[in-house]
């Protein structure tokens, strides 16, 4: 067995020193080692979404990320996305329109969501749909999500005016 | 749209922020694989490579001596169960064959059948020991197809099973033999002879439908610990506490009360996530090294080894008359069991006629087992595979006969008093009612103006199972409810049962605290799955308050000293005479300084109730080129009885509607020869994304159920029937081929293309 190394890296704010063994993932170490189980494990072949973080600003799976390449990164979460108890306007989004039921797959669709929203403000139902692609839901049909998405967007134009 | 004299309700209706709502958007709600305990070890599984073998030999030595590994399970260490049959809230479970599911014993019967598992310091040094272990297989000869699995001279795969005959005892089936064909059923009304003899059009097809996966996005994950005490505690995501309970108890060989499951919240499910495939190896794993062990399925394993609902190969005769009117319906039915029997072929034989007034009818169904895993239950069991068949040949009837298909069904539809093929009688449904909702629609009345594109239209339906329930509801000092109960959580029900309660006092849903627990802390409540839970658990939380009503009564009573007769509860108040009067909350601020805690309970036992109907209609574009379908537009209509939180029923239609696309387009296991799935990954299985479906419309049609103090149906199954056949009707329409082979993957579609 492969010696720990020591990662150092920014996660939601704060720095983060851990220890991680070579061929643990990003998401093994934020969760196992890290304890942020917020984000989820729900293929680890990086088909279904459900681990994505921000690292450097990008959307990626955390399942296909070493954790040792997320030396000196800067990640963001989900833990990290609302402000102290304030949520955000796209977490405000889905629980107010109904946009999850198992909610397994939420973390990641928010996760993708901030990274969309940051490219582009008002995207469209057809943009939405497509820059989401990459995260299932089985539970929702994903009509009340793409909604909630479009709400989110509107309500941060409207607080940006 | 809401039927004449809908009763006013003040909470029923509206659309509160669900309670588990804010953990869910922050990701501090825990869920199978988040559970971390003190000492903890991890565990893998060893899994089959073959889809059928003999084990010879298993030798586990290798694995025991690396470094970190504290304990490996086979079968032998499970307690043999003998020939037993054990009833575990949703059916008789041979439990024989549930402990050879767990763990093989003497031969696998599927690709990814579990065979040993490991626990360890760490999940990697787990999946190393696993490759460590050495099994010895005499390789069989796998069958995959429920008809050559029905065949004389198929491989066997199960040495205990004969043809158990259930509804009538035909010649043919011979209870001497060993076959692969587990069950038999027959249900017959009428004279069928004498129904087709009155048709002026017989239509008779052949239809096949894939093995398709429950999909959910949350792999099963199970941690337990045997204590030093013989008490074993289960931390786990599932559709059942008390199934898991008895399932692990029977398997470890405990009495149920050794076991406590704890539920963590549960990434989807919609029927997979019954039966057990982890909790009793955990159990076994940690009563071998004294530590907490936790199990996760990676994504194959959760394919390989888990869920599927029956592929199906189905022949369906349907008669009526020139001027429209059923007077006949044949059904012959395989659906594959996967390695042990099991399949949902009752129901499926139940559904296949049930959307329609159908005079004489016979329907035959098998239960057959093939080198599959073991199927479960999903969404609706049985009722969109029959559905498929039932409801294109419905439209080949109508074009047949020029008649307008929203029409017809009207003409033929399901209504109070219309008996099923299997016996029951309909109460008050709704079908005919999603059938003018859809007939109604701006979707129905927008005409389709362009090339290759088509609409279709298909109606589906599926039971509400009462069962059994318990809650408890306590009222704080301040006035609000603490409500206590053991339906697993998976698409809101927490909401939908904290606003029955509310609405029974008189309270906001905020002011009710809802919280699904462990077994120990709540009555024994049947699993969440038949569309029961709003159903039945919403009873139990209704006589919860009306026991709260009663006893607060009681206590104003008291305090007023005068007779409790002379109390009513009233829309949130405790009413005495003269002045008297209590709102809810003035009062619970008196309780404990006037005779202590009032708590309420509340239990249901409820019969199945006659279930609901949907109508769904599609709108698809195909490209003859290529013969993808793209759904351009689609709408789903259904009986939701009273819909307690609006959003969450639409939120059920969708999510069904979406799952029935993907069935009818795009999901199916593949299988090599040899008999392993070739598409174990969400990549490869491809359930719809939201780039492939467009917004879902739904038209929620309230026909109260008289058996629900609220009129309440269950809602969560019906939506995903119709749309297989449905988007099968709207091909047609747009390109005149009949598809009867689900998916309708776009090289079928060309290849009938290319027949025409």
């Amino acid at each position: 067995m492969a010696k720990k190394r020591v990662v150092t890296t920014t996660i939601n704010g704060d720095t983060h020193e851990f220890l991680c063994k070579p061929q643990q993932t990003l998401l093994e170490a934020l969760r196992d080692v890290l304890g942020l189980t917020g984000t989820k494990e729900g293929c680890s072949n990086g088909n279904c979404g459900a681990c994505t973080v921000q690292m450097d600003g990008r959307p990626v799976d955390s399942c296909l990320v070493l954790a040792v390449e997320a030396e000196g990164a800067d990640l963001k979460t989900i833990e990290g996305v609302a402000c102290g108890n304030h949520l955000d306007e796209v977490q405000g989004a889905f629980l107010e329109g109904a946009a999850l039921q198992c909610g397994i797959c939420t973390p990641g669709f928010i996760m993708q969501t901030e990274s969309l929203l940051e490219e582009n403000a008002t995207p469209s139902e057809e943009e939405i749909r497509f820059y989401l692609s990459g995260n299932l839901c089985r539970c929702t049909g994903y009509d009340k999500i793409v909604k909630a998405v479009q709400c989110a967007a509107e309500q941060r134009q409207a607080a940006a005016t | 749209m809401a039927t004449a004299e809908k009763p006013q309700y003040k909470v029923i209706g509206t659309r509160p922020v669900r309670h588990d709502g804010v953990d869910k958007v922050t990701g501090r709600a825990r869920y199978g694989a988040d559970t971390q305990l003190t000492g903890m070890l991890f565990g893998a599984t060893l899994r089959s490579p073959y889809a059928h073998a003999n084990i010879k030999s298993i030798d586990t030595s290798k694995a025991e001596a690396l470094p970190g590994v504290r304990a490996v399970l086979t079968n032998a260490d499970l307690p043999e169960q003998g020939d037993r049959i054990v009833e575990l809230g949703e059916g008789a479970v041979n439990m024989r064959h549930l402990n050879a599911n767990v763990l093989a014993k003497e031969k696998v019967q599927y690709k990814g059948h579990a065979i040993a598992a490991v626990a360890a310091d760490t999940i990697h040094i787990a999946e190393e020991a696993c490759k460590l272990i050495e099994v010895d297989f005499e390789v069989l000869e796998p069958v995959l197809d429920v008809v050559k699995a029905m065949a004389d001279d198929a491989p066997i795969l199960n040495d205990d099973i004969r043809t158990e005959s259930l509804g009538s005892h035909p010649a043919s089936d011979d209870a001497s033999k060993n076959t692969n064909v587990a069950k038999h059923f027959v249900f017959e009304k009428g004279d069928i002879g004498k129904g087709f003899e009155e048709a002026d059009i017989v239509i008779e097809r052949e239809f096949d439908t894939a093995t398709v996966h429950q999909g959910y996005i949350e792999p099963h994950a199970s941690t337990a610990h045997w204590n030093a005490d013989g008490k074993i505690t289960v931390w786990t995501c599932t559709q059942g506490t008390f199934s898991v309970r008895h399932q692990t108890a029977e398997l470890c060989g405990v009495p149920i009360s050794d076991v406590k499951v704890i539920p963590t919240e549960i990434g989807g499910g919609f029927g997979g996530k019954i039966s057990v495939y982890l909790p009793p190896v955990a159990a076994g794993l940690s009563k071998k090294t004294g530590q907490p062990v936790k199990l996760v399925m990676d994504r194959a394993a959760v394919f390989e080894a888990t869920g599927p609902t029956p592929g199906s190969h189905m022949k369906v005769k349907i008669g009526a008359t020139k001027d429209g009117k059923i007077t006949a319906g044949e059904a012959w039915i395989a659906f594959e069991a996967g390695a042990y029997t099991g399949s949902p072929i009752a129901p499926g034989c139940m559904c296949v006629f049930s959307c329609y007034d159908v005079p004489h009818a016979k329907v035959d169904g098998f239960d057959v087992c093939v080198n599959k895993p073991r199927t479960n239950a999903y969404r609706a069991p049985g009722s969109t595979q029959v559905c498929f068949a039932t409801e294109t040949i419905v439209d080949e009837i109508c074009k047949e006969l020029d008649i307008e298909p929203a029409e017809f069904r009207l003409n033929n539809a399901a209504k109070e008093g219309v008996r099923r093929v299997d016996g029951p009688v309909y109460g008050k449904v709704g079908m005919i009612e999603t059938l003018q909702a859809i007939k109604d629609s701006d979707h129905y009345q927008t005409p389709l103006t362009g090339k290759f594109q088509g609409r279709g239209i298909a109606t589906g339906f599926w039971f509400n199972c009462g069962l059994k329930s318990a809650a408890t509801a306590t009222v704080n000092p301040d006035g609000t409810v603490s409500l206590v109960e053991g339906s697993t959580d998976i698409g809101g029900s927490r909401a939908g049962l904290a606003m029955q309660l509310a609405e029974c006092l008189g309270i906001t849903a905020e002011e009710v605290k809802p919280a699904v627990v462990d077994t120990d802390s709540v009555g024994y409540t049947d699993v969440t799955g038949g569309s029961r839970v709003t159903f039945a658990t919403g009873i139990a939380a209704i006589n919860a308050g009306k026991d709260i009503q009663q006893q607060m009564c009681a206590r104003a009573a008291m305090i007023w000293d005068c007779d409790e007769a002379d109390v009513r509860y009233e829309d949130g108040c405790i009413i005495g005479s003269g002045d008297n009067r209590f709102t809810f909350k003035e009062l619970a601020a008196k309780i404990n300084a006037t005779g202590g805690p009032i708590a309420g309970r509340g239990t249901a036992s409820e019969e199945t109730q006659t279930g609901a109907f949907g109508t769904h209609c599609a709108d698809v574009e195909v490209d003859a080129d290529t013969g993808k379908v793209q759904i351009l537009r689609y709408t789903a209509a259904q009986d939701v009885g009273t819909a307690i939180h609006p959003s969450y029923v639409e939120g059920q239609l969708q999510g069904g509607a979406v799952q029935g696309i993907g069935w009818a387009l795009n999901e199916e296991y593949w299988y090599g020869e040899e008999g392993s799935m070739r598409n174990a990954s969400f990549l490869d299985y491809r359930i719809p994304t939201i780039y492939d479906v467009p917004m879902i419309e739904t038209i929620l049609v309230e026909v109260p159920d008289p058996g629900h103090p609220y009129g309440v149906r269950g809602v969560g199954e019906v939506p995903i029937c119709p749309p297989p056949a449905a988007i099968a009707n709207a091909i047609y329409d747009a390109i005149g081929v009949r598809m009867r082979d689900l998916p309708m993957a776009p090289h079928k579609v060309c290849a009938e293309v290319l027949k025409k």
